[in-house]
């Protein structure tokens, strides 16, 4: 029995290991940024915003943000409409070359970063669209459809098919029975979805550094001021950037919850 | 119990009670409305990723085969940049070099998140595990540029672990620039979804397995290698997957991290996109990757769902 607590502590101790690896980064930044070091090192220098200030001052990270905003916004919607489309004809209907379609529809987050951006620089910029604030939505668009679709995907599963085909039993047509059953059922999962894609293209730096131009995105700002002089003020950044995601996501958490509790009326 | 999971999914149940709906109102042609609510939802994903996932591919593959002349591209089928690549010693080195540290983090990572995994999933009680399960997600929501900086300041000669090295009376120890600092970046990567997907497949392995191990007479080690890893392979080896793709592809943490020497087939790549038009080569190193991942994916899916002899 001792030796049984003894592997449990070990195992425990183990995974606290573990997190810490994961956290030291994220903490890490949070901490730098307030860092009036450009160096920070042990002990750490005193509490400045001096790096906030820096970039709040910046024009070129102002347009960045803006660039990013748009292009995550843009992206959310598209790419949440492509994937319930397609989580819906996953759901519903069984063809010929299905699995083809699946492997489309699932395939663009497992191709390393850099080969989908050299693909999309070639062929969009063959186009003309490369260099285009057009070129980063459409290249983000393939890679977050898939999210939203298995996001979506996931909540159909759990609705009973024959609800739908009651809906037709009473008279409802199909656009009907899409808006008044199929929808309100996967509303929660919609909404998550705009928020997973949104966050995936906010966050997107390989792809969107090949075609964007000048067009700078956040992360490409990031991405371009690490290969240039070190600064700090990618914590800063970093951190503001983390804050807004994640009070993106915990109010769509809130409002799912919220929405669960109140039974549809119907 | 499978089955009736399967059952209730299967979209083809929804098809027959389509026909048997439209059997049941006489009168209506809906038979002439359904091609198009059915294209409606269908086709718009299939003709997106036709024309901006699988075309750029092939027009990858096509460029390969292109001309550069006057820093521009020009159309042909030349085996030239083929040739090229595959001819200098540089390109093998680097395809070697990346595909080792590819397969070694793959082996570290899933070595590192089983034993993590396995805790998470059987040694918490299931408030506990949501919250790590949260605590796991919450990487996804960060940026791995921003991390990988924040790595830089720890890892640095003057940073902040070897000035704590230094209060303990060794050191400094090089590690940014090193091929530790490429692995740190690769754990970063990938170990919080590597334990993700192990521990899904962990928590609904049926336990009634580990108990009649037990009770068969196995002892705690001979159970987790002879019952819960074989039961839980699938998400062990997807995991591993995932880790070698991301690894295999990732420019940031050996250029950012491990100091970009010796280069790997993705920095190769961007260098030769970035720097001059030499696209068709760099087609050609994008192939060679692909070709490369395809093979690992099938062979990995191939073993996962291996029947058990």
């Amino acid at each position: 029995m001792n030796e049984h607590r003894l592997i449990n502590l070990v195992l425990r101790g183990f995974v606290v290991l573990v997190f810490v690896f994961i956290f030291t980064p994220i903490v890490g930044s949070f901490v730098f940024s307030f860092n009036i070091d450009r160096f920070p090192s042990l002990p750490l220098g005193g509490f400045s915003l001096h790096w906030y200030e820096t970039v709040a001052a910046d024009p070129a990270i102002w347009r960045a943000f803006g660039n990013s905003l748009l292009v995550a916004l843009v992206v959310a919607l598209v790419s949440t409409l492509l994937g319930f489309t397609a989580a819906y004809t996953d759901f519903r209907y069984l063809f010929f070359g299905k699995s083809v379609y699946m492997a489309l529809a699932l395939l663009p987050p497992t191709i390393p970063v850099v080969i989908m951006g050299l693909a999309m620089l070639s062929f969009l910029s063959r186009m003309g669209l490369s260099g285009e604030i057009y070129a980063v939505m459409i290249s983000h668009i393939v890679m977050c459809a898939p999210f939203a679709m298995a996001v979506i995907r996931m909540r159909l599963a759990q609705m009973d098919p024959n609800i739908e085909a009651a809906a037709w039993n009473l008279g409802a047509n199909q656009w009907k029975a899409m808006r008044f059953v199929i929808l309100p059922f996967t509303a929660p999962s919609i909404f998550a979805a705009l928020f997973v894609t949104m966050a995936v293209s906010f966050d997107e730096f390989a792809v969107a550094w090949f075609v964007s131009g000048l067009n700078e995105t956040v992360p490409v700002r990031i991405l371009n001021t690490l290969q240039g002089q070190v600064s700090p003020t990618i914590n800063a950044i970093g951190t503001i950037v983390f804050i807004t995601t994640m009070t993106l996501v915990i109010l769509a958490q809130l409002l799912l919850m919220r929405r669960q509790k109140k039974p549809a009326n119907a | 119990m499978m089955s009736d999971k399967l059952k209730q999914v299967d979209p083809s149940g929804a098809e027959r009670v389509t026909l048997q709906a439209d059997a049941c109102v006489p009168g209506r042609r809906r038979t002439l409305r359904l091609p198009w609510y059915r294209v409606g939802f269908s086709l718009p994903i299939l003709i997106w990723q036709m024309i901006f996932f699988v075309f750029p591919l092939l027009f990858l593959l096509t460029i390969s085969f292109w001309q550069v002349r006057n820093f521009r591209m020009v159309p042909a089928f030349e085996w030239t940049n083929w040739r090229y690549m595959l001819g200098r010693e540089f390109f093998w080195d680097a395809y070697a070099h990346t595909f080792a540290m590819a397969s070694g983090a793959t082996v570290l990572v899933s070595a590192v998140a089983f034993p993590c995994a396995y805790t998470i999933a059987f040694k918490f009680r299931d408030s506990a595990r949501q919250l790590l399960i949260l605590l796991l997600v919450t990487p996804f929501f960060t940026s791995y540029l921003v991390r990988t900086y924040s790595w830089q300041v720890f890892l640095s000669d003057n940073g902040i672990l070897n000035a704590a090295f230094g209060y303990l009376g060794f050191g400094p120890l090089p590690m940014l620039n090193t091929t530790f600092g490429s692995y740190v970046g690769y754990f970063t990567l990938c170990l919080p979804l590597v334990v993700l997907l192990q521990l899904f497949s962990l928590m609904y392995l049926d336990r009634s397995l580990i108990e009649a191990a037990h009770n068969l007479g196995a002892g705690r080690v001979r159970t987790v290698f002879l019952v819960v890893i074989p039961a839980a392979r699938i998400g062990i080896v997807v995991g591993a997957l995932f880790c070698f793709i991301l690894t295999f592809g990732d420019f940031v943490s050996p250029l950012y991290l491990g100091g970009g020497q010796p280069p790997t087939l993705s920095t190769l790549i961007t260098d030769t996109t970035k720097s001059g038009q030499q696209w068709p080569r760099a087609a050609v190193i994008a192939t060679m990757m692909i070709v490369t991942l395809l093979i690992v994916a099938f062979a990995s899916v191939k073993f996962a769902y291996r029947r058990r002899a």
